[in-house]
């Protein structure tokens, strides 16, 4: 089809603490097209969050990308400077965090904040700012955009500041927007509300979205792709029904299964057993090893590559060794 | 002689519930400056009734200032009711004193939120569970450690975990600890205030499992409180709606999923994302507009008039009540829905 916009290869970021080396980016590839919305899907730990902040470049110490490229529109991003970094973040690439109350500047209005990036990426005036900032408020469904303008974010509820956070991250029109838990803070109505949103958002700009969840419904309603992640490497990638009808990782059908769906009657949740490991305490082997219910000796000695069983469907596991297995 | 029956009855129908709760309020003054005459409440919960039978577990869902939590800390005797009525077997809480109230508490307890912040960060999770035998005298020396040893075992976490601190763990194996904690004096009643939500859905599952077989084992009876619907689905067996401090409806769970009454619980059954990308085209969803109004300042008539999509004018000046609209449905509005949408039932 089209060609990539983000185009992430073999990406390594590693934290250097007192205690050693933690990979807690291991290794991922991915690639984002344009007008695309994909999912990264993983419990705590697998390295969802830290994938996306070394896009931003916003990886702080003891962190670093130590590995791999990551290329927006055919530019590297690891190796291009801070100050052309600052020119694309908030512009061409903008970020919607899961706790809109601690990533709004409490000291500043509403509309300070908005028309900051404006003026700042597209060179417009005061004046221009602001008619634009409220253009972008009353566009996320904010009743009153001229009041909320100069409002300060704790006078705002959760919904409001989370619609403030995405008029602000779509000021400038990117072309990547990265959501990290957007909606996870949020009540069921609200969510709602917010996903309906970002839906129509996506349609009308043609936006990519690259969408942090560990939460399977909403993946199922926003993406195309899905990416899921455990212990700091993809473990699966492929289409969004792909996902859902026939999971090849027995992590992947693990996280389904556990879900509780409220369409459905069951007696017992199926679980996953155990946790997720610490970074770099599984050295040998299969990194899920310790919790998969199908394991055998070969996943405790050799590590499985990221292999594509057919086309657009690739998956880091043992079984498909021999041809595609249903599990 | 017939009166006699009636009243054994009547007594028999009582022993079938194990909590009460009549007329229930919590008002809390939040009153701005020191010379206002008139006083400003927060209406928390506003006048609620529920029961709940033995062995059963009600669910209380609802989204954030909506009272669940507190409704679950005036059960527990953590918040001072404003008015109404507490009745655990038979027995009004806010009557006893002393002694008296102190046996009793101890047949209700509590599972919180967040395994963080409920458990004393200086204590090792040996200390942590037997600190409640300890304080109720039920156990010393060598009975009490095979007692917490006991616990440990029935909620999963290996004995030699015993000597370690609670930030060793992670937040499953916390939660364990707080179960292990709360099911050490064998209550009755546990109050359960968003046990899963923080954790991951891998980890929710093994916990909601745990929970069950441990009503199972214990013929335990639980409060549910979650915002997550699918969570309460699961475990609940009737459910609770709270909007603004008030329950809207409450009836089982099947009736509550499969053919809602209020168009509230509509609105959540609807905003509920369902794991399926194969039913996101087909699925006409109800978005509930707008935000949840103050508690402090609620709107006149039914609450939920602001956001209600079939709202008419007596729904703005007159507030529902709750009635039994169909049998063991109860129901607080005016024009209850006739089809309500519910979410498909697939066994």
């Amino acid at each position: 089809m089209t060609e990539a916009l983000l185009e992430v290869k073999d990406l390594k970021t590693y934290f250097h603490t007192e205690n050693g080396v933690v990979p807690s980016v291991d290794g991922v590839s991915f690639s984002i097209k344009k007008g695309e919305t994909i999912a990264v899907v993983g419990e705590s730990g697998s390295g969802k969050s830290v994938t996306s902040l070394s896009i931003m470049g916003l990886v702080g110490s003891p962190g670093k990308v130590v590995g791999g490229e990551i290329l927006f529109e055919g530019k590297d991003l690891t190796t291009i400077s801070n100050r052309d970094m600052r020119k694309l973040r908030g512009n061409e690439i903008a970020m919607i965090f899961q706790e809109p109350l601690t990533s709004l500047n409490p000291l500043f209005t509403v509309g300070n904040q908005i028309s900051e990036s404006i003026k700042l990426h597209q060179k417009a005036s005061k004046e221009e700012a602001k008619i634009k900032s409220i253009e972008m408020l009353r566009k996320v469904g904010i009743p009153r955009p001229e009041k909320v303008y100069s409002s300060y974010p704790h006078m705002l509820s959760g919904g409001m500041r989370q619609r403030v956070m995405i008029a602000m991250a779509l000021s400038c029109n990117p072309k990547l927007l990265i959501a990290d838990e957007p909606t996870t803070a949020l009540d069921v109505t609200i969510q709602a509300q917010i996903l309906q949103l970002m839906r129509n958002l996506i349609h009308e700009n043609d936006t990519s979205i690259m969408l942090i969840t560990h939460d399977l419904g909403v993946v199922a309603e926003m993406v195309d792709t899905v990416i899921v992640m455990y212990a700091g490497q993809v473990v699966e990638y492929t289409d969004v029904y792909t996902i859902f009808k026939a999971p090849k990782h027995p992590y992947t059908k693990g996280l389904l299964d556990s879900t509780p769906k409220i369409h459905e009657l069951k007696d017992e949740l199926q679980s996953i057993e155990g946790t997720v490991p610490a970074p770099g305490t599984i050295t040998k082997g299969c990194r899920f090893q310790t919790r998969c219910p199908l394991a055998t000796s070969k996943c405790f000695n050799e590590e499985p590559e990221l292999k594509e069983i057919r086309p657009n469907h690739q998956v880091r596991c043992w079984l498909h060794e021999e041809g595609e297995v249903t599990i | 002689m017939v009166q006699n029956l009636e009243q054994v009855e009547k007594q028999a129908k009582k022993e079938e519930y194990l909590l009460e709760v009549k007329g229930l309020k919590k008002y809390f003054d939040v009153t701005e400056g020191m010379f206002k005459k008139e006083r400003q409440y927060l209406r928390a919960v506003d006048n609620i009734d529920f029961f709940v039978k033995q062995g059963e577990t009600l669910g209380i869902v609802g989204e954030s200032g909506c009272g669940k939590s507190t409704t679950g800390n005036l059960v527990m005797q953590l918040l001072d009711k404003t008015e109404g009525e507490i009745i655990f077997e038979g027995v009004d809480l806010g009557k006893l004193k002393g002694e008296a109230l102190r046996k009793k508490r101890a047949e209700i307890q509590m599972i919180f939120q967040d395994p963080f912040s409920s458990l004393n960060p200086r204590m090792r999770v040996f200390d942590i569970i037997a600190e409640p035998l300890k304080t109720h005298n039920v156990a010393k020396g060598k009975d009490l450690e095979n007692q917490v040893y006991e616990l440990m075992d029935v909620v999963g976490l290996d004995r030699s975990y015993a000597r370690r601190y609670p930030h060793e763990f992670s937040g499953g194996q916390r939660q364990r600890i707080g179960i292990a904690r709360a099911i050490a004096l064998k209550p009755k009643l546990i109050i359960c205030d968003e046990p899963v939500s923080a954790l991951d859905v891998s980890i929710q599952s093994q916990i909601l499992n745990l929970m069950s077989k441990l009503q199972k084992e214990f013929q335990l009876t639980y409060i549910f409180i979650a915002h997550g619907l699918p969570a309460v689905k699961h475990i609940s067996d009737r459910v609770a709606v709270m909007y603004l401090g008030k329950i809207v409806e409450i009836t089982t769970k099947e009736k509550l999923f499969d053919q809602p009454l209020h168009p509230y619980t509509e609105g959540l059954l609807s905003a509920v994302p369902i794991p399926d990308p194969t039913l996101r085209d087909q699925k006409d969803r109800i978005i509930i507009e707008g935000d949840m109004p103050s508690p402090a300042n609620p709107p006149s008539g039914c609450r939920f008039h602001t956001r209600c999509p079939y709202a008419q004018e007596k729904c703005r000046n007159v507030e529902p009540n709750l009635v039994e609209e169909k049998p063991d449905h109860f129901v607080a509005c005016h024009f209850p829905l006739e089809e309500g949408h519910g979410v498909l039932i697939e066994k």
